[in-house]
């Protein structure tokens, strides 16, 4: 007869809620990094020049056939043997903010690619410099179609951090993994686990849906989309 | 010590990847029939399986695959049955494939317009003839871009099976790691030889997407 005793597990709530903190935190900081990145390596695609944009379709083929443990594993283990050591903690975000950066850029330079010719030269006749034309015009709109689908990748990278556990980056995983070391419920311990990411993915898609519009792209005219 | 040369990493690199080719294979397909009974359960209007299945990808889409993975592998043993990682990853592998499927494949069927359902009903063809001679074969032709691209995403999912001890490439790497101290080296290595196999697959979808745009 299977018994399952989820109490004993549920008394651990004061580490469940530091990793759910600590995943919260890890994902935020790598969303806002690593949505620069893509939106820098976006632009770079479709408006800069050949050298950079080459190198920026190598990075993004790079980072998106293979699989974020290795690229976890080769920055926290690898590197060092370069000289560069980093804590669990930074390794986990700088892998984090490349995965999530090469992405980010396939998604946006498809939102750059849609934007009409008519409003860049508009723009231009305005005498709008190019940087202005691309941040004040080509941008914001471009980000506000494909913010669900952006929506979507940070989400993807947040359940993805689950691995960085295994560089003992203290996330969710991580406390789970630790419950269950210290009273045997593994089960119970992941079942939990997982109900809370299971949450945190639903809040972080609900906090990203709200927040777009109001502090990312702006309230967009329904012709700008 | 034992001393590895670049050639010996990569060789073992390369029989590992066997079981990174097979476990990946095995959740293609094993998900891919699983997904296509959820789909024609969704399609034949169970009672029911439009809300069940809609909460399977919900659940499958909305947690961390390593989860996944760890309650396979715990939640069997639980079970009694003497679990090999074979076997947890494979199970956990399958549904997580099937759940991202049987979505893809939604969507592709309801891209088809809606005036060839009714067409195929005003011939008064049968549920499994509809399907057979008039949606099948439209949809399958959307569907099959995004089904190749994503055989990249499994084949990726698979290396998270290193995690419960199913020494595929991944696991290789931390292996070889751990006789010869060279893990930039080995990981560079892994991450090429991941490469090697996803990259194909990528840009096969990307021409069939692209040829499909051209055929409509």
């Amino acid at each position: 007869m299977i018994q399952l005793d989820f109490l004993a597990v549920l008394t651990e709530w004061p580490a469940l809620l530091r990793g759910a903190a600590f995943t919260l935190g890890l994902s935020a900081v790598a969303a806002l990094l690593g949505l620069g990145l893509g939106v820098a390596c976006g632009w770079a695609r479709s408006n800069g020049p050949r050298w950079l944009a080459s190198g920026v379709s190598a990075y993004v083929e790079l980072i998106r056939n293979t699989p974020f443990i290795v690229q976890l594993f080769f920055i926290f283990f690898g590197l060092p043997s370069l000289g560069i050591k980093l804590t669990p903690e930074v390794a986990s975000v700088i892998a984090m903010v490349v995965n999530l950066g090469a992405y980010a850029a396939e998604i946006v330079r498809a939102g750059i690619d849609n934007t009409p010719r008519g409003q860049v030269e508009a723009a231009r006749s305005l005498a709008l410099s190019e940087l202005q034309v691309f941040t004040r015009v080509v941008l914001p709109p471009a980000l506000g179609r494909v913010w669900p689908a952006l929506v979507s990748q940070i989400v993807i990278v947040m359940l993805g951090s689950a691995v960085c556990g295994q560089i003992s980056a203290q996330e969710l995983s991580y406390a789970a993994n630790l419950i269950q070391s210290r009273n045997f419920r593994a089960f119970e311990a992941y079942i939990v686990a997982t109900a809370v990411y299971l949450a945190l993915s639903v809040l972080v898609r609900w906090l990203l849906n709200w927040a777009g519009p109001r502090f990312v792209f702006g309230r967009l005219p329904a012709a700008g989309r | 010590m034992v001393d590895f040369s670049l050639w010996d990493i990569f060789r073992n690199l390369g029989l590992a990847a066997r079981w990174t080719v097979g476990l990946s294979l095995l959740a293609f397909v094993g998900g891919g029939l699983v997904g296509l009974a959820l789909l024609l359960a969704r399609l034949a209007q169970w009672p029911g399986a439009q809300r069940g299945v809609a909460g399977y990808v919900q659940l499958f889409q909305g947690t961390p695959l390593l989860m996944q993975l760890f309650l396979a592998y715990f939640g069997l043993a639980l079970l009694g049955i003497n679990v090999s990682a074979w076997v947890a990853a494979g199970l956990a592998l399958t549904l997580y494939s099937s759940a991202f499927l049987t979505e893809i494949w939604r969507g592709c069927v309801n891209a088809i317009p809606k005036g060839q359902w009714e067409a195929a009903d005003s011939l008064a063809l049968s549920f499994g003839e509809k399907l057979r001679h008039v949606v099948g074969p439209q949809a399958l032709r959307i569907a099959v871009p995004p089904t190749v691209g994503f055989l990249v995403q499994v084949i990726k999912g698979t290396a998270l099976a290193s995690v419960i001890g199913f020494i595929e490439l991944t696991k290789a790497g931390t292996m070889i790691t751990n006789a010869t101290f060279r893990p930039f080296t080995v990981y560079a290595c892994v991450a090429l030889m991941y490469f090697a196999l996803c990259w194909p697959v990528s840009a096969a979808s990307r021409k069939l997407e692209r040829s499909f745009r051209r055929d409509r």
